[in-house]
């Protein structure tokens, strides 16, 4: 995968989109996006405006209403100096289906590919972006974890190196390779309940292997493989182990201050 | 071939429960993607990955020049006293089998494994005609005394298990009963080799046709193509009209690919050209070939957003990689073609009406571009295929008006925040079990999501009130 030119995002202002899920869902992770950037000494702001990309709409096929939303994106972000977001996905919806959402409409495709060159990933922006592959950070307790590569992240951005890299500078932190990492669980947004029945035998495969693998959690970059994991691991009362790197690397940093 | 694929959702539902599909097709899938890891990148990953952007710029550079390519191809094949017929559709493609069966005073034919015969139904074609045909593939062959149709591109039987086609060969062929697999295979090549000897014609398909010198290009691994397309006195291919390559050199190429990306084989174990009818001198060989290129809705797609998926070479990578298909199935697919490739072309070929569940047969994970060795963006042309779906009004009312509310929502930050508020308190009122309306899949095998007390903007906005006291 070529990886396009892009400015530099160093020094800039940060602003924080922080996705639906994570805003109604999983706010902690937010914070734990917020508390890594600062750590980092990056300056982050959260314009209040934000509410979704747009993808739920655009993966079902419903381009109006999703054009709709990602305008409201667009223009909500038309300020930001660089864009980071705790979601391969969401930031795969910006950078690679934005200009095609509005083709009909030169402006607003010209400020979407605009925007699409500082929308980043939380941890390519770490690791690619800012040039640091080491947070210092260290676990309060030992653990041991395999890796989930959520698949718009993997195959759209290409982020499975950045997440390892921190992951693996992780002090306390033992991540195993993990043949099932690639595979998806089966979310797949409203495919988990249009096709309730594929998705639940693909989430029960994903279970199962989790518990094959003995790690003491999987980590991911995407709240909505988390949810679909942790959910379903739930439902089978097992403890919900899924963690999003976000959240792991704020405890190795408040491990080590 | 009948469609039946607005079945999808209840056929997979039947496929996910019977365990001895889902040991065959786990099994099959994941032994054909391993090997095929190790036979794309057996010379290393840079290789690998160099072999499919050629694989993939022939079969553009194939397609952006088909019009011409087709007419040397005629011509080039006619010079090798092939004779050429075109056929727009299913029943006109058959009807020209019958004639040449006719022609030839035929009783009797074999054939070579075909997916464009399975769109065509050919098999039942012939034998309402009265003439006997047998598919010689072991695949095929096993699919046939079943009464099934192929459940996989490469591998026709991946959805059955060993018990189950030792079972079937006792009951169908009297085979003596055996555990052993050798013994099966050589059983069924007894009973096949009777009948090349026997044949009047043999049926096969194409893998490529070479434009620049009107070969027919075919791979095998069991050698029963070579025997169907040398011993009967007529050889009939059936061949798409996508299949058209430019070059000898384009073609060696492509069947290094194919087979890595099919079987993880560097090549199969027979290679084949077939460049025309016994010529004067030569000992064997067909006394008449034909070659039926099939449109059969090819043409439709070509001028389209959708061209690319013109390109495939059916390996079925995208198959064996697909976790829907690990599970589904591929009869679930309701038509010829199964897998995330089968979910394009299905709706492409036999109309979107058709078909409507197919598109949405996918979590997009992208796994069937990765693995594509021509490199079809099947994602996105899913996501072409769903916004159709939209547009024609074939999408389901609760979705329809579903998404508009859920649009109106997110266009304004007001409403955004009273109905994620609105939703917190919902969710701890009433502590959902389950999920209600369409929502209920949800629930079906996850516990409900719980929304957080106070949202991100709610937090943040504390934050910001309580001055930056946040650890840093």
């Amino acid at each position: 995968m070529i990886k396009t030119e892009r400015p530099s995002p160093k020094g800039k202002r940060v602003s924080l989109f922080v996705t639906c899920l994570v805003d109604m869902l999983h706010p902690d992770t937010g914070l734990s996006v917020v508390a890594v950037l600062e750590h980092l000494g990056v300056a982050v702001d959260f314009p209040a405006g934000q509410t979704c990309c747009g993808q739920p709409a655009f993966n079902a096929g419903y381009r109006r209403e999703a054009r709709q939303v990602a305008r409201h994106f667009v223009e909500t972000f038309r300020q930001a100096e660089v864009i980071v977001t705790p979601s391969g996905s969401c930031a795969a919806m910006v950078r690679h289906e934005y200009p095609r959402l509005f083709a009909n409409d030169a402006a607003l495709q010209a400020e979407a590919e605009q925007l699409a060159t500082i929308t980043w990933e939380f941890t390519e922006f770490i690791v690619d972006g800012l040039g640091i592959s080491d947070l210092q950070a260290r676990l309060p307790q030992p653990q041991t974890a395999v890796c989930h590569h959520a698949c718009h992240g993997l195959r759209l951005l290409n982020l499975k190196e950045a997440a390892e890299t921190l992951l693996t500078n992780t002090e306390n932190l033992s991540l195993q390779s993990w043949d099932n990492s690639e595979i998806c669980c089966g979310f797949g947004g409203l495919f988990s309940v249009k096709m309730a029945d594929v998705s639940e035998a693909m989430l029960h495969k994903k279970l199962a292997h989790i518990a094959d693998s003995g790690a003491g959690c999987v980590v991911t970059g995407d709240i909505s493989c988390l949810m679909h994991m942790n959910g379903g691991l739930e439902k089978q009362g097992k403890r919900p182990c899924v963690r999003h790197i976000a959240d792991l690397l704020a405890d190795g940093i408040r491990g080590q201050s | 071939m009948k469609v039946q694929s607005n079945q999808f959702i209840p056929a997979a539902r039947i496929a996910i429960q019977d365990i001895d599909l889902q040991t065959a097709v786990s099994q099959g899938t994941s032994t054909a993607f391993a090997k095929r890891q190790a036979g794309m990148f057996a010379h290393g990953h840079e290789h690998g990955q160099t072999l499919r952007q050629q694989a993939a710029a022939i079969k553009r550079h194939a397609l952006n020049h088909l019009p011409d390519l087709l007419e040397q191809a005629e011509a080039n094949m006619q010079a090798n006293g092939i004779r050429v017929l075109w056929a727009v559709d299913a029943a006109e493609a058959n009807r020209y089998v019958l004639d040449i069966a006719r022609r030839h005073a035929v009783d009797a034919v074999v054939k070579a494994k075909s997916m464009v015969t399975e769109e065509t139904g050919l098999n039942q074609a012939l034998e309402a005609a009265g003439i006997d045909v047998l598919e010689t593939d072991l695949g095929e062959y096993i699919v046939q005394l079943g009464g099934e149709t192929p459940s996989h591109i490469v591998a026709p039987i991946v959805h059955k298990t060993k018990a189950g086609i030792r079972d079937l060969l006792i009951e169908k062929a009297n085979m003596p009963p055996t555990d052993d697999v050798n013994e099966m295979t050589d059983f069924a090549r007894e009973t096949l080799r009777q009948r090349f000897l026997t044949a009047d014609m043999g049926v096969s398909g194409g893998n490529f046709i070479v434009a620049e010198t009107g070969a027919i290009g075919l791979v095998s691994n069991e050698g029963n193509i070579r025997l169907v397309t040398s011993l009967p006195r007529v050889h009939v291919a059936l061949v798409g009209i996508e299949k058209i390559v430019p070059t000898v050199a384009d073609y060696a190429l492509l069947t290094q690919v194919l087979p890595r990306s099919a079987t993880g084989q560097a090549l199969t174990v027979y290679t084949h050209m077939v460049n025309g009818p016994r010529q004067p001198g030569e000992n064997d060989g067909p006394e008449h070939v034909y070659v039926i290129m099939v449109d059969n809705g090819r043409s439709q797609i070509y001028n389209t957003d959708y061209c690319e998926a013109l390109a495939c070479i059916r390996c079925g990578a995208c198959l064996n990689g697909c976790p829907i298909y690990q599970v589904a199935g591929g009869h679930a697919y309701g038509w010829v073609y199964s897998g995330p490739i089968g979910a394009v072309i299905t709706p492409l070929l036999t109309g979107l009406e058709n078909a409507t569940p197919l598109p949405h047969a996918s979590t997009l994970c992208g796994m069937c571009k990765e693995v594509c060795p021509v490199d079809i963006d099947i994602p996105r042309m899913l996501l072409d295929l769903r916004h159709e779906l939209v547009q024609q009004g074939q999408s389901d009312t609760v979705w329809n008006v579903g998404m508009r509310a859920w649009a109106f929502g997110n266009r304004s930050p007001g409403r955004f925040g009273l109905g994620s508020k609105l939703a917190a308190k919902l969710s701890r009122w009433l502590k959902p079990k389950s999920l209600p309306g369409p929502l209920r899949g949800w629930t079906q095998a996850r516990s409900a999501p719980r929304f957080a007390p106070k949202s991100f903007h709610q937090l943040w906005q504390e934050r910001e009130k309580g001055g930056d006291n946040e650890q840093s």
